[in-house]
């Protein structure tokens, strides 16, 4: 029995191929999901691990690893260095300045790594991290020892087109705002790349120059300890020499911080990621059920035989089992190797983005490749198994019949009420949502979407009747004859033909409820700009990071500015718990007027407005006293006195720009409002505005259709990052459509025959063949299209609290169902080019 | 060659085969199917082609109905010569000039039985001549069943429906395969009756492959064809004198095997 399945495997290598690819597939998407986000974990680790020291003096206060980006001006002075280096569980102590906010130009003036991944800029000092080993590893050329010469990364050397004895700029956040040094060597982190971060190191007196204002003191310490020293004990015995305001910290908890931080942000990235291998392996069973469906009926005779001959029921259906196991096997292990390939270009992509992985840590790791051949073989398995059941109900005088293949029967009664049923339940689950059922609405709401998209898959042939009615009547209008057969082919085993389109329907739905919430996002931001973009001009950085006030300094000076109003945005502890506060100046209430609910919006001194939202979660009014602490462990008592509607003009927690600058943070803009004076144009002011940051690329002026744009075009990136993970989806449904055309077409060898011996030309075989393709293909983009809408309108009932406005986004969706008839067509060629090519009288003789 | 008339002449040459030679397979497994058919098909003519497994009579069949192509000699339907035409040509003639009735699977499972018989004229972009349509319909006699598919009619009934495609078009020639090879003997009747009657009444031209003398009792002409050659030739036959044809065309084989 083994013997013969194995010989039906080798027998039938076309088909296998196809059958097989879409576990390759979809078995390659999980895997390239898993080692991606397996090397993206070990990058991260890699990195953190090699560039941690034994034990940390920093400031203190919780919020260490965003701290670093706030910018405190508490300093370590060199004394206290010499105290630590004399401690006997220190081996060395290296004072360090990190520098933040800087930026690196390429040698076009265009920034090196986007805006995405941080540049950080430090002191280079010859530090080692935990395990003992250097925090830096040298890659060509020499450290900065003197000022004015800089080290980069390898790799953001070569991103700037820099080489060594080259003149780099920074953009620094205080003082000057370019700075030009010359490139000395290029490094690393021990940890092997940066994951995209860029680094550059100077020699230290020139870090206190830059970021210190020449001040000789140090933002940390690096402290390694002394033989036999624990972490622990070097962090205990560092803290009886600290000044106030300073505190130590084991390597260790600097490395279980940082991994909570990256953690959080690679989770989401790796769900999101292996939610996209989901639909991929569920369209893919899809194909798989369908083709053994297909090969099950075609072997009817064959089955037989074998039951004529003695095979138990239980052998026949075994045969098949093991032709699926085998196929799962070839195309598990073929998808491992797609996804090693896939993984490394997700990488690249990701590093378009700014996310730079080394090419080392992308490698199958056990559980990846138990993963796909668990997933693999099982999906498969259970996808055969109707079909393998079926193959053991023939009888075994089907062998002796004249008629080849059973009808597959029509959905019986049953199931449509089944069907509907369950459509009712899914339809009820969401209803749940709308209204508000305890938990997550989008919970309630994916649930009955899930159970949706299921049904609609099972009862396509029911469901999709009138589609399929549609086409033929359309296809025989159109093309007559040869249209009406096309459809008629279609529409004559409904089953195969929704089976067919339900693959591409999962894909499609995906697509247009992402769709919806898309068009959903940007017309709310259309919606929201209009409202709430009061200034002429916003001046911000694309990643929304601080600028140096200078620009601001500039940009007073411009002819026809009236009012310019700056914000500086900070991190802090609001009540203990982790906020992002706006500090606000003077004129920031000539231009917006805040919709108060209570109080007022003047605030001066150590004074607070809050957002309607923001007071109720600290339970706050007017009059109350609300501390906050500043990264550098200030604590501000500040009194609240006005309460503000919801806005994202500021943030929830909004008080004078002093109380920042009061409690030790440099003082930098995150956003300039500027409206032009009376008179003056406009344009020409955006012009004037624009020469400020001319050679500035991280910080761009915007009016308002210029910011709607940005947000839009922010909305489509996400947008079509999804598309392209959706287009895998789409390729295997695809490569469904194929297979059941080239299967059917084997099937009807002699209708072929006879249309073309009575008259039917080859190009209108083609033809017919290529509508019967188009019908399916239209089947599966009109139900996904119409579920997908359904279910993006729900969910973004469910969340109307962010999605305030409703788009459908109906151009798209036609683009969609052009989309889906042209790879109709695409998905014919094959099977009619074959079709084409069979011999009137091989198909009419064909027994 | 020059263009023939078509239609209801009873004289002339519907088809003919010159020298016609099939091989299939190369070297030793060469098999001559045929090996030099020369034969003229006359115009409103019901011929029989017979003779034992193998003889090939379904090949010249098939190269005389354009689904196949000769290792060499000619093939002419209704004037004109098959061995030039392209695939695009052939399925014109085949469509215009050709009508099939086989053994099995005759029509398409999707159509009904009216829009299987009116299929080649469609796929011809043609007007059917609804007199000649009413009289083919009514010759077979299937009028209440023109709405129904094949699945819903009997094997005589289908293969009926088959016979009434083939003359709808007006063919210059109808070439009919095994036609009652899967059929019951009243359904036999009923078919072989109607092709008789498209001879006698419409003055088609019928070349009909069988290998039962009762079928073959039924046409002008028999052809015997043994080891790819016409052998003999029978006219006005009886089924007696054509099962002695057939027996002694056996006996040849079995002295020639012995």
């Amino acid at each position: 029995m083994l013997r013969l399945t194995l010989r039906n495997l080798v027998a039938r290598k076309v088909r296998l191929v196809m059958s097989t690819l879409a576990i390759v597939l979809g078995i390659g998407f999980l895997a390239g999901v898993l080692t991606f986000s397996h090397g993206l974990g070990a990058t991260f680790d890699n990195i953190i691990e090699g560039s941690t020291s034994d034990a940390l003096v920093r400031t203190e206060g919780e919020v260490s690893f965003q701290a670093s980006g706030a910018g405190t001006t508490k300093l370590v002075e060199p004394q206290v260095i010499e105290r630590l280096r004399e401690l006997p569980e220190v081996e060395a102590a290296d004072g360090s300045v990190d520098g933040v906010g800087a930026y690196l130009l390429g040698e076009d003036g265009k920034l090196v790594g986007g805006t995405g991944a941080p540049t950080l800029v430090f002191n280079y000092y010859d530090s080692v991290n935990v395990a003992g080993d250097p925090i830096l590893i040298l890659e060509s050329g020499q450290w900065p020892d003197q000022p004015g010469e800089i080290n980069l990364d390898e790799s953001s050397a070569e991103r700037g087109g820099y080489e060594i004895g080259d003149e780099v700029t920074l953009l620094l956040p205080v003082g000057e705002l370019r700075k030009t040094f010359e490139l000395v060597g290029t490094s690393n982190f021990n940890g092997g790349g940066t994951a995209g971060a860029t680094l550059a190191l100077l020699e230290t007196s020139e870090a206190q120059a830059v970021f210190l204002g020449g001040q000789d003191a140090y933002t940390t310490v690096a402290l390694t300890a002394a033989d036999g020293v624990s972490q622990t004990e070097l962090a205990d015995a560092a803290k009886t020499v600290l000044p106030d305001g300073f505190t130590a910290v084991t390597g260790q908890k600097v490395i279980d911080e940082s991994d909570e931080q990256i953690g959080q942000f690679l989770d989401v990235i790796g769900y999101f990621l292996i939610a996209f291998a989901v639909i991929a392996i569920v369209v893919g069973a899809f194909i798989i059920f369908n083709t053994f469906s297909i090969l099950v009926s075609q072997r009817v005779r064959e089955s037989a035989l074998l039951r004529a001959l003695g095979a138990s029921r239980r052998q026949v259906t075994w045969s098949v089992l093991v032709e699926a196991f085998f196929m799962a096997l070839l195309g598990s292990t073929l998808g491992l190797l797609l996804g090693l390939g896939l993984s490394r270009g997700l990488a690249a992509v990701f590093r378009a983005q700014g996310l730079d992985i080394a090419g080392e840590v992308l490698v199958l790791t056990p559980t990846t490749v138990i993963a796909a051949y668990v997933v693999g073989i099982g999906i498969t398995m259970i996808a055969a198994f109707v079909p393998a059941r079926r193959a053991a109900k023939v009888a075994p005088v089907a062998a002796l019949r004249d008629d080849l293949t059973v009808q597959e029967k029509a959905l019986g009664r049953r199931r449509i009420l089944l069907g509907t049923i369950a459509l009712l339940v899914g339809a009820a689950l969401m209803g749940a949502g709308l209204i508000g059922a305890p938990g997550a609405d989008a919970a309630w709401i994916g649930a009955g979407a899930v159970i949706w998209v299921i049904t609609v898959a099972v009862m396509a042939p029911v469901l999709g009747h009138p589609v399929l009615v549609a086409c033929r009547a359309a296809f025989d209008k159109v093309f007559g004859t040869t249209g009406k057969l096309a459809g008629e082919n279609a529409l004559r085993n409904p089953r195969r033909t929704g089976a067919t389109a339900s693959a591409l329907m999962i894909g499609l739905a995906v697509v247009s409820a992402v769709g919806v919430l898309a068009a959903s996002l940007s017309a709310t931001n259309d919606a929201l700009v209009d409202r709430e973009f009061r200034s002429d001009f916003l001046v911000q950085s694309p990643s929304f990071q601080g600028f140096p006030t200078k620009i601001g300094d500039e940009m007073e000076q411009v002819d026809g500015v009236g009012t310019i109003s700056r914000m500086q945005g900070s991190v802090a502890l609001v009540k203990e718990d982790q906020d992002f506060v706006m500090g606000v100046d003077r004129a920031f209430a000539r231009i917006y007027e805040l919709d108060m609910v209570r109080g007022t919006q003047d605030i001066s001194g150590d004074q607070a407005i809050l957002s309607e939202s923001k007071a109720g979660d600290l339970d706050a009014d007017v009059g109350t006293q609300v501390p906050v602490a500043f990264p550098g462990g200030q604590t501000v008592d500040l009194e609240v006195v006005g309460i503000f509607e919801d806005t994202p003009i500021t943030g929830g927690v909004t008080m004078p720009i002093s109380v920042l600058e009061d409690a030790g943070l440099r003082r930098n803009d995150s956003t300039l409002s500027i409206n032009v004076a009376e008179g003056a144009d406009v344009g020409e002011v955006q012009a004037a505005l624009d020469k400020v940051v001319e050679d500035i690329p991280v910080v761009t002026v915007q009016d308002k259709e210029g910011f709607s744009e940005l947000i839009k075009g922010q909305v489509n990136q996400l947008l079509f990052m999804i598309y392209g993970l959706l287009a895998l989806a789409v390729i295997i449904a695809v490569i469904g459509i194929v297979n059941t055309l080239g299967l059917s077409v084997i099937e009807r060898t002699r209708e072929v025959g006879l249309l073309r011996a009575v008259g039917l030309s080859r190009r209108r075989l083609r033809l017919m063949i290529t509508l019967e393709s188009i019908t399916i293909a239209v089947l599966g983009a009109v139900l996904g299209l119409v579920v997908g809408l359904l279910i993006g309108v729900a969910l973004r009932q469910s969340l109307s609290d962010d999605l305030t406005e409703l788009a459908l986004p109906l151009s798209s969706l036609v683009v969609f169902l052009v989309i889906a008839v042209v790879f109709g067509v695409l998905a014919a060629i094959v099977p009619a080019v074959r079709a084409s090519r069979m011999k009137v009288l091989d198909a009419i003789a064909t027994e | 060659m020059t263009e023939q008339p078509t239609g209801g002449a009873p004289d002339g040459v519907a088809a003919s085969a010159h020298d016609l030679v099939k091989v299939y397979g190369t070297e030793e497994a060469e098999v001559r199917a045929l090996d030099g058919v020369t034969v003229d098909l006359m115009k409103g003519e019901f011929t029989a082609i017979m003779g034992p497994s193998g003889s090939g009579k379904s090949t010249l069949m098939h190269c005389l109905a354009a689904l196949d192509t000769p290792t060499s000699g000619e093939a002419v339907v209704d004037g004109t010569s098959l061995g030039r035409l392209k695939d695009k040509a052939l399925t014109n003639l085949r469509r215009d000039r050709i009508g099939f009735v086989f053994q099995a699977f005759n029509l398409v499972p999707t159509l009904t039985a009216k829009e299987n018989i009116l299929l080649p004229l469609d796929l011809a972009g043609k007007k059917p001549d609804p007199a000649w349509f009413d009289a083919v319909i009514d010759a077979i006699g299937l009028r209440p069943r023109l709405g129904h598919r094949p699945s819903e009619m009997s094997g005589g009934q289908q293969q009926r429906v088959a016979c009434a495609r083939a003359l709808v078009s007006r063919p210059s020639i109808v070439f009919a395969d095994e036609p009652t090879g899967n059929l019951d003997s009243t359904s036999s009747a009923e078919v072989l009756g109607f092709l008789r009657r498209s001879v006698d009444d419409f003055g088609q031209t019928v070349v009909m492959v069988t290998h039962d003398p009762v079928a073959a009792s039924y046409s002008d002409r028999v052809l015997f064809l043994a080891d790819g050659k016409v052998v003999d030739e029978l006219r006005e036959p009886h089924r007696d004198a054509i099962l002695e044809r057939m027996g002694a065309l056996s006996d040849a084989a079995t002295s020639k095997a012995g």
